[in-house]
């Protein structure tokens, strides 16, 4: 097949899911947990890909997704506040200092901007460090964001450790399909630039990649801003998801979930993360459920099942994965429609061998 | 004088939590300084050494149920270094700490499952729960306890690598893994080894560390477990004392800051000074130089 024909193919087939989506909005009824997967979950793709652009392509381990989430997430809130409820949210600190309110696209925006704006001051010292002390160095990065989210003293701004409510948020199901698509079809677009290339030089080697040309500080600087800008979007849309936030929910722990979804999605693939991250909500929210509820055949009690085995069984099937499957789903190839024929067509081949051999 | 006074429950506290972390510290840098590994688990090693303490001191007196803690948590040490770390030996190194934060998730996980998401009451241990008075401030035996028990036990461990077989061969396999392994030592013993004495000590350092605390949730251990790692890196990661000393200063200074008003920040000055340090000086306060770090 062509490139062109592949690329038209792919182009219909993203068409169609948007359909299906479209469709299923239309037909479950609004509460339905189908919907909340699809919601959350392409939130946590963007945010995924946007980690596996920096830890996949260009081999930086940096664990201060969450930290950069959580600036995206703030900066959408406090900008997009209407004035009117100002007063109820900041009540603590007089109405806040911020009197004026932007539109949410304006505040999605800003969100990656001032979210690319302190990777930029935090990768300056950070970038020169390698592999694990990188990982460690951006994690404390992480933490202290989280501490002067909750200073007290910029309480008029952040709020202090409280809540911050009613900015706008989404209902339907297609709005954040959207927009994450189009930040996901920007960061596909990077990686497949001369810059996309030039961050696989650098994760691949960075000695033959600094004797080829490439400038190793500018570049790393420049994926871990791209990366930390659509983190800090994936942020904004998670604030809207959850119409409420607090710089508490974004742990580390949530760094680590997302590093995981990146594995199991395959390290250097942008579809498997996609994929991954489906599969990761949708097992958490909704297919591993049934593993959280007390159950009884007749008067048989199954033993185990209660609140949290979920996350036990789910986390057994992690490790799993990352020991036995150390790939992931994809490896670092992409999903395609050649690559799915090409899948099969081997699967036939290999059953016609055996039948050859016996 | 009045300065002192006020100022003493804070260095007080510091110098024993300080010992505490010490504890932890020393299962990361030698972890570190054999598999070149952040040990992310090792905080939650130290959670379950203190959950495996709440639930059986509930069955069996403390007499029992301490001992008990201890071969526990180093049972569990060695189950998660030959289930998660062993098969990945040949690996990359980022596998093997995406393999490590793995073992975190799921250790918290299951910490979260079987307390279902309650703090569970620390028991107090009679002798370092009794509280004694130091001049002017009011305090809990174990502020005294931690920093000689820490000492004792740092002094026997140098014993241990300085004069012992195992111990030369521990020196061996963090100098060169590959030679140390023709010259026949037994390499997997070897890591092991370090694990049992990582998990033991963390299981002592969750003993007096909890003495302070009146309850116990999964996420407890995780804060100190990446404090105890900023001072094994502050000390030179790899170098005991160092890791030890590390731990005492973080301790300490952590304290004066809660002390000064500036909780919030307590923890933030942590990882601060780990990016300082890491920038100014990669090696640490005690580290042998190395280059891959910077």
């Amino acid at each position: 097949m062509s490139k062109k024909k592949n690329t038209i193919i792919s182009a219909l087939l993203l068409l169609a899911l948007l359909a299906v989506i479209m469709v299923l909005e239309r037909t479950l009824p609004p509460t339905h947990i189908a919907l909340t997967v699809l919601k959350k979950g392409c939130i946590y793709s963007l945010v995924a890909v946007s980690m596996n652009l920096l830890n996949g392509f260009t081999g930086l381990f940096s664990l201060g997704q969450a930290g950069f989430m959580l600036i995206g997430a703030y900066t959408y809130a406090v900008l997009t506040i209407p004035v009117a409820d100002r007063a109820s949210v900041y009540q603590y600190f007089h109405g806040g200092v911020i009197q004026f309110s932007v539109p949410f696209f304006v505040g999605l925006l800003a969100a990656g901007v001032v979210s690319a704006i302190f990777a930029w001051l935090i990768g300056l010292p950070v970038l020169r460090l390698k592999s694990d002390y990188l990982a460690i160095a951006t994690l404390g990065f992480a933490e202290i964001i989280r501490a002067f989210f909750q200073w007290d003293v910029l309480g008029p701004i952040t709020n202090g450790s409280n809540m911050l409510r009613k900015y706008p948020s989404f209902t339907s199901v297609s709005f954040p399909f959207i927009v994450c698509g189009l930040c996901i079809a920007v960061m596909v677009l990077v990686i497949n630039s001369s810059y996309g290339r030039a961050f696989k030089a650098i994760r691949d080697d960075e000695i033959a990649a600094e004797a080829m040309g490439i400038n190793l500080a500018k570049h790393k600087q420049m994926a871990f801003c791209i990366s930390s800008f659509f983190a800090g979007v994936g942020g904004g849309l998670l604030a809207m998801y959850q119409s409420s936030i607090q710089s508490m929910t974004f742990k580390s722990s949530m760094t680590y979930e997302i590093l995981l979804i990146v594995v199991i999605g395959g390290l250097g693939s942008v579809t498997g993360s996609c994929i991954a991250s489906f599969l990761f909500i949708a097992c958490s929210e909704w297919w591993l459920r049934f593993l959280d509820v007390e159950t009884y055949i007749g008067d048989f009690k199954v033993p185990f099942l209660r609140a949290g085995f979920r996350k036990v069984v789910f986390s057994v099937i992690i490790m799993a994965i990352v020991l036995f499957a150390r790939k992931g789903i994809m490896g670092d190839r992409e999903f395609s429609v050649e690559g799915v024929c090409r899948f099969f067509k081997n699967l036939g081949k290999g059953k016609k061998k055996k039948e050859a051999k016996e | 004088m009045d300065f002192i006074n006020k100022n003493l429950p804070y260095l007080l506290a510091g110098i024993s939590v300080g010992g505490q972390y010490a504890l932890i510290a020393i299962g990361y840098t030698m972890v570190y300084g054999i598999l070149r590994l952040i040990n992310f688990a090792h905080g939650d090693i130290f959670t379950v050494a203190a959950l495996v303490l709440v639930y059986s001191s509930t069955i069996m007196p403390l007499y029992l149920s301490i001992p008990l803690t201890l071969i526990a948590t180093v049972i569990l040490g060695l189950l998660v270094e030959r289930v998660a770390y062993k098969p990945l030996r040949n690996a990359p190194r980022m596998s093997v700490m995406i393999s490590a934060i793995g073992v975190s998730y799921l250790l918290q996980n299951l910490a979260l499952y079987i307390t279902g998401g309650l703090a569970q009451t620390y028991p107090s241990i009679p002798f370092i729960s009794n509280s004694i008075k130091i001049g002017p401030a009011t305090t809990k035996m174990v502020t005294v306890v931690t920093p000689i028990l820490t000492i004792i036990l740092v002094f026997v461990l140098m014993q241990l690598i300085n004069h012992t077989k195992i111990g030369m061969a521990m020196r061996a396999v963090a100098n060169d893994f590959e030679t140390s392994r023709l010259m026949g030592i037994k390499v997997d013993n070897v890591i092991s080894m370090t694990f049992v004495i990582g998990s033991f000590l963390a299981a002592v350092g969750s003993l007096l560390y909890f003495t302070n605390y009146a309850s116990v949730v999964p996420t407890s251990g995780a804060m100190p477990g990446l404090k105890a790692f900023v001072a094994a890196v502050f000390g030179g990661i790899g170098s005991i004392p160092g890791a030890v000393i590390g731990a005492f200063i973080i301790g300490i200074c952590e304290n004066i800051i809660k002390g000064l008003g500036w909780t919030t920040f307590s923890d933030a000055f942590t990882f601060a000074l780990l990016i300082v340090v890491l920038i100014v000086k990669p090696t640490g306060l005690f580290g042998e130089k190395a280059t891959d770090k910077v």
